[in-house]
């Protein structure tokens, strides 16, 4: 009836497993109460379960990132408490199965479900607006999407309690991956909950390529997109090329573990080499498609803050596209070690180098940009400044392990730890707070608490150099990555230091959880009536925040690269109408989340054998899309009227704060 | 307030360096004791000073643009406009594929150089040990002198190490920090590694490649010593009453996590290719087959190669 | 400028619903390109294991060229009345569109039953994707390939029920036309699978 899953399923045993499960429900609890206390429920369903409006869609792929980015934390300092601990005989705190799971579970929560949808989440609430657009180019399919990960985030929180997360690394290499190593359904779960994930980013990247490729403004041409919009368009090819790759990998390693099959196992003929190099072919790109909409977003704030046009727009979208195409031809990098012949090694050592060029010169860019600017130190500009110095040292360290040579002695030791974390903390996740703080009066039209916000911003980056510069030191020391514990008493104290640093990015954490509370609670005070707080220079400043369902009454017309800059200047900013036309909008549905909720029972199903609910749950994901399908209603009017008088209200307030 | 964070965050700094400047005793791939691991000291040491021909004037333009032109500095120019300069653009192009250039030439003399498939010349005559992975600890097995060990080799300093290694298990990584390069182990799959210990001691030897429960354990002892040494060794294991016949091999390919070191007087003949062919015994069998038959599956990218 | 505008103006007025469906047909062919990849991968995958037997049997032993050769014309010959099909979707006939749709899939369904007899004969005879790496990657590219008809089956028939209850109106036009990239794409790769699979298979 239930496959594998029975009551012993569930980690009684293992108290800071249950600490964890059993807060998780109490606040999924106390959550579910005040919903109904306040009684939001219809609000919910209405306004955001059911959304298709690109904004509401957004904000919920960043709270999906929020949640599963605090689990992804505790595992860092569990980890480092561990390492902290476990020297010259002691075992710590955490049996090896455990603290393998923890870092199986941080690398593919902080991928997979921290960045991806951080990222797709800005690109939902900025993109349509940034290019004039009234939505996405398929409401129906962003909002599947949406729930698409959201089911492979609940497969993962689901692991937490119920069985156990794979203990073979986010990589997964086969043949530890293969049935004979791993027989548990630690495996199984990140495989449903990559795959789940996976589909939903494929459906996302052909939903942005179509929306900024057909849908820009009137006058907006390919050379007047704003930097933002060239590096999310340049992250959707690289989704679009490059997950497909993952879903046939994970599709062979799941004929492996559940058909008996031979693609990467040790017997009959399997070769597990082929599982390495299909899984870092679209490893890599992921590791772009996370970072290139943060360099765009870098651009748009240090253009805004310097109150300067972008210092060489053209090299810095020639640099994204080059380093787009470069990203294909570099996965060896991964496994110099493998024994290949030199002359393999040598063309993938230089590829990798020559991403480097690319990326120094939108350094170079942004430097640039601030030369000869006015410079404003707000919390997003000094995300940036941070970015800058930090992701310079994560370059050049990568440079470094692009040496095939440097890469034989510090391939997978604590430095290559050090260097990813140097590259993708700033390079990625830095950016995208910058972005949320930058865009959050936008989407809420309230900004968030700057004093806060700078504290937040100091912790994190002191922290961020005591948690990684220590492992660089680790990894010319001898330290491999994943240990549970060690004998080599030399390693102990860098290790101690590096938990103090993770312990300063969860004070700065705390910071950004105080900024929150802070903000909401002084809304009222701080709103932002204008709808351009920051004096911003692109096109989703020109409408109110936040912005009404439709975005803009009237598709603006773009004249320059700063489109709204160079509206401001030649005062046609706030251009009245006086003839509005009705709007047709999509109409919610519950469709993707109904299909979200299938896909979710099916992962499940799937990783505990239960085979008549993944025989269910296919037949109702099948149903639900013939019946979506065939609703040729699928719009709305909002009659010029309303339209006129949403406006008007919204001019009257920019008035009032003249 | 702030002077105070500010003298705690700077007391912190001075710990974190002092930090580093005692470990820097502990830093074995800065005290390499082979010419391999030199080799790779120089490269990355020489990759280091090229790349702060880019790196320091970035970090001093991070700091001293945004303070320059800072929003308070009215006295600062001002030109919002500007945004383009054909000799900053060749500078910021240039510089840094000058800098690949070097480097990926750099890349190319030392890739081959310390391919690891290639022997090492000394000499002394070249040494070979055949390596072999197992959960989680390592077999060494010593062709020459018929003898084998686990978790720990040893062997004559100045000799040119010739490794052979596989795994019986999962994918793994044969490493000796100091000596210099590692390689991975895989089942069914033959790699090389050619190192050479230039003076005698007691040297670190880790699995560098996440293998499961077990993994922190998988290391062992490489120990370089004189020749007498050397033979003197051999005479111990010899007179050791263990044996590595198959029905203990069966025994030792066990799970097991932290194994001592151990002896084994004598080995089965040709164990590593029985390791090596165990994952291919069916091919063999196989008439169609392309592939020759009692040959291992060698290291071969060749695909890769092509495209 | 300002005229640049204007013009710009007359055209961002144009019909929206175009605009629509304009979006979908270029969504699905960014739909087909990610799908080709994932064909890519697979049959990267069959070309590195193709020769990995393991002692079972080879291509040679197992594919029947005759056989093989009478689905690929079931396949073929399903584009062509899908193509009739459309032509017949261009005049605005409905009842011949729903006649070449049950044409090409009755033809489908030939094809789909003729590959899992195929299987079902190798999987019975001990054959099966747990036998070899190499029949591994047979079982899944070709079952990857049987699998993209099988949903190409569901789908001409959901049309054919919207063509009976809505008519040719411009969506249902539209997912007919999208159905049609499938199904030739679908085509295509069949006649890769042929090539790399069965005719190097036995060569």
């Amino acid at each position: 009836m239930f496959g594998k899953l029975s009551l012993s399923a569930v980690p009684y045993h293992d108290p800071i497993v249950m600490l964890a499960v059993g807060g998780a429900i109490v606040t999924g609890l106390l959550i579910l109460v005040l919903i109904t206390y306040f009684r939001k429920w219809t609000i919910l369903w209405q306004d955001w379960l059911t959304s298709v409006d690109h904004k509401k869609i957004g904000i919920m792929y960043i709270i999906i990132a929020m949640v599963m980015m605090l689990r992804g934390l505790s595992e860092a300092f569990m980890m480092r408490a561990q390492q902290a601990i476990a020297a010259g005989g002691s075992h710590g705190f955490l049996p090896p199965d455990h603290f393998n799971q923890l870092f199986s579970a941080h690398g593919t929560a902080m991928i997979i479900f921290v960045a991806m949808p951080f990222m797709v989440g800005l690109m939902n609430i900025v993109i349509p607006p940034q290019i004039g657009a009234r939505d996405v180019a398929f409401p129906f399919l962003n909002s599947l999407s949406l729930w698409l990960t959201a089911a492979g985030f609940m497969l993962m929180m689901v692991s937490l309690g119920v069985g156990e997360f794979s203990q073979a690394g986010w990589s997964g290499y086969a043949p530890l991956t293969e049935l004979q190593y791993s027989p548990g359904v630690g495996v199984d779960y990140w495989i449903w909950a990559l795959q789940i994930a996976g589909v939903g980013s494929l459906i996302t990247s052909i939903n942005f390529l179509v929306t900024i490729l057909n849908m820009r403004a009137p006058g907006m041409t390919l050379m007047r997109m704003p930097v933002f919009v060239w590096t999310s368009l340049s992250s959707s090819v690289l989704i679009l090329l490059s997950f497909p790759v993952l879903t046939a990998v994970l599709a062979m390693l799941t004929l492996d573990r559940y058909l008996g099959m031979h693609f990467f196992t040790n017997t009959l003929g399997g070769n597990s080499m082929m599982y390495v190099n299909l899984f870092w072919m679209w490893g890599h790109p992921e590791v772009y498609i996370v970072i290139l909409p943060a360099f765009g977003i870098y651009s748009e704030i240090t253009a805004t803050f310097c109150r300067k046009r972008l210092f060489s727009y053209t090299s810095m979208v020639y640099a994204t596209a080059s380093i787009m195409i470069l990203s294909f031809s570099v996965w060896v990098h991964h496994f110099f070690t493998m024994g290949a012949g030199p002359n393999v090694n040598i063309f993938f050592g230089i590829t990798t180098m020559i991403i480097a060029v690319p990326t120094g010169v939108k350094i170079f860019n942004w430097l640039f940009t601030m030369y000869r600017g006015r410079v404003r130190f707000t919390s997003p500009m000094l995300w940036t400044l941070g970015f800058i110095t930090a992701f310079t040292v994560g370059g050049m360290t990568g440079v470094l392990l692009a040496t095939p040579v440097a890469d034989f002695v510090l391939h997978n030791s604590l430095f290559l730890v050090a260097h990813f974390h140097n590259v993708l903390i700033p390079g990625a996740l830095f950016g995208y707070i910058a972005g949320y703080i930058y865009w959050f009066p936008k989407a809420f039209g309230f900004p968030l608490n700057e004093m806060w916000g700078k504290r937040a911003f100091w912790f994190w980056m002191i922290g961020f150099y005591f948690a990684f510069l220590p492992l660089y030191a680790l990894g010319f020391m001898g330290m491999p990555r994943r240990l549970a514990y060690y004998d080599n008493p030399a390693w102990q104290p860098f290790l101690i230091v590096a938990t103090i640093g993770i312990i300063l990015i969860l004070t700065g954490v705390a910071c950004q959880v105080v900024q929150l509370i802070v903000s909401i609670r002084q809304r009222h005070s701080t709103r932002d009536l204008t709808g351009d707080p920051w004096d911003g220079r692109t096109l989703e400043w020109a409408t109110s925040s936040p912005p009404p369902v439709y975005n803009f009454a009237e598709i603006p017309v773009v004249h320059d690269l700063d489109a709204f800059t160079d509206m401001k200047e030649n005062n046609r900013a706030n251009k009245k109408t006086d003839q509005y036309h009705d709007i047709h909008m999509p109409k919610n549905t519950a469709s993707g989340l109904i299909n979200g909720v299938f896909a979710f029972l099916f992962g499940f199903a799937m990783v505990w054998h239960i085979w008549w609910l993944a025989i269910m749950s296919t037949l109702g994901l099948l149903v639900a899309v013939i019946f979506h399908s065939a609703d040729d209603d699928t719009e709305y009017t909002i009659p010029a009227a309303e339209v006129e008088r949403i406006e008007k209200s919204s001019l009257r307030q920019s008035a009032s704060a003249a | 307030m702030k002077r105070s964070n500010k003298i705690v965050f700077i007391g912190l700094f001075v710990i974190c360096a002092a930090f580093f400047i005692s470990g820097c005793s502990q830093m074995v791939l800065f005290d390499p004791k082979g010419p391999v691991g030199s080799t790779e000291r120089f490269v990355i040491i020489a990759s280091f000073a090229l790349m702060m021909i880019v790196v320091i004037p970035v970090f001093i333009m991070a700091i001293w643009f945004p303070w320059k032109y800072r929003s308070s500095n009215t006295k600062a120019t001002y030109e919002p406009k500007w945004c383009h300069s054909t000799r900053i653009e060749l500078i910021i192009w240039l510089v840094p594929a000058v800098i690949v250039t070097i480097l990926g030439i750099m890349t190319w003399w030392t890739t081959h150089q310390l391919d690891p498939h290639n022997p090492l010349i000394a000499d002394a005559k070249p040494f070979r040990i055949e390596a072999v992975s197992l959960d989680w600890k390592w077999l060494f097995i010593y062709p020459d002198q018929n003898i084998a060990t686990v978790n720990q080799i040893v062997f004559p300093a100045n000799a040119p190490l010739n490794f052979k290694v596989t795994s019986a298990t999962v994918m793994t990584s044969f490493f000796i920090p100091q000596l210099g390069s590692q390689i991975y182990a895989m089942a069914g799959m033959q790699t090389q590694l050619h190192l050479l210990a230039s003076e005698p001691g007691v040297y670190a030897g880790q699995n560098q490649q996440f293998s499961g429960n077990g993994y922190a354990d998988m290391n062992f002892k490489a120990i370089a010593v004189s020749q007498e040494e050397f033979e003197s060794w051999i005479n111990k294991v010899r007179s050791s009453q263990e044996k590595l016949d198959m029905e203990r091999y069966k025994k030792l390919e066990e799970p097991s996590i932290d194994d001592p070191a151990t002896h084994f007087s004598t080995v089965t003949f040709n164990l590593f290719e029985h390791i090596l062919k165990k994952y291919h015994k069916n091919m063999e069998m196989n008439h169609n087959s392309m592939i020759k038959k009692n040959e291992p599956k060698q290291m071969n990218l060749s695909i890769l190669e092509k495209s | 400028m300002n005229t640049d505008a204007t013009t710009i103006d007359a055209v961002a007025e144009g019909s929206e619903h175009q605009h629509a469906l304009s979006n979908q047909a270029f969504g699905f062919w960014l739909y087909i390109m990610s799908d080709l990849v994932v064909f890519a991968a697979i049959f990267a995958t069959y070309i590195v294991l193709g020769h990995s037997y393991a002692g079972g049997p080879t291509g040679k032993d197992l594919f029947h060229l005759p056989y093989v050769f009478g689905e690929t014309l079931l396949l073929l010959f399903s584009s062509a009345s899908y193509g009739l099909a459309m032509l017949a979707l261009y005049k605005n006939r409905k009842k011949s569109v729903l006649t070449w749709l049950t044409v090409t899939f009755l033809l489908g369904l030939g094809f789909v039953s003729m590959e899992l007899n195929e299987f079902h004969t190798m999987i019975s005879e001990g054959n099966g994707p747990e036998r070899s790496a190499f029949l591994s990657a047979f079982f899944t590219l070709v079952g990857t390939h049987g699998a993209h008809v099988i949903c190409g089956l569901i789908w001409m028939a959901v049309m054919a029920a919207q063509v009976v209850s809505k008519g040719l109106t411009a969506p249902v036009q539209s997912r007919l036309l999208r159905l049609s990239i499938f199904w030739h794409f679908l085509d295509i790769v069949w006649v890769g699978v042929f090539t790399v699979v069965y005719l190097m298979g036995v060569m």
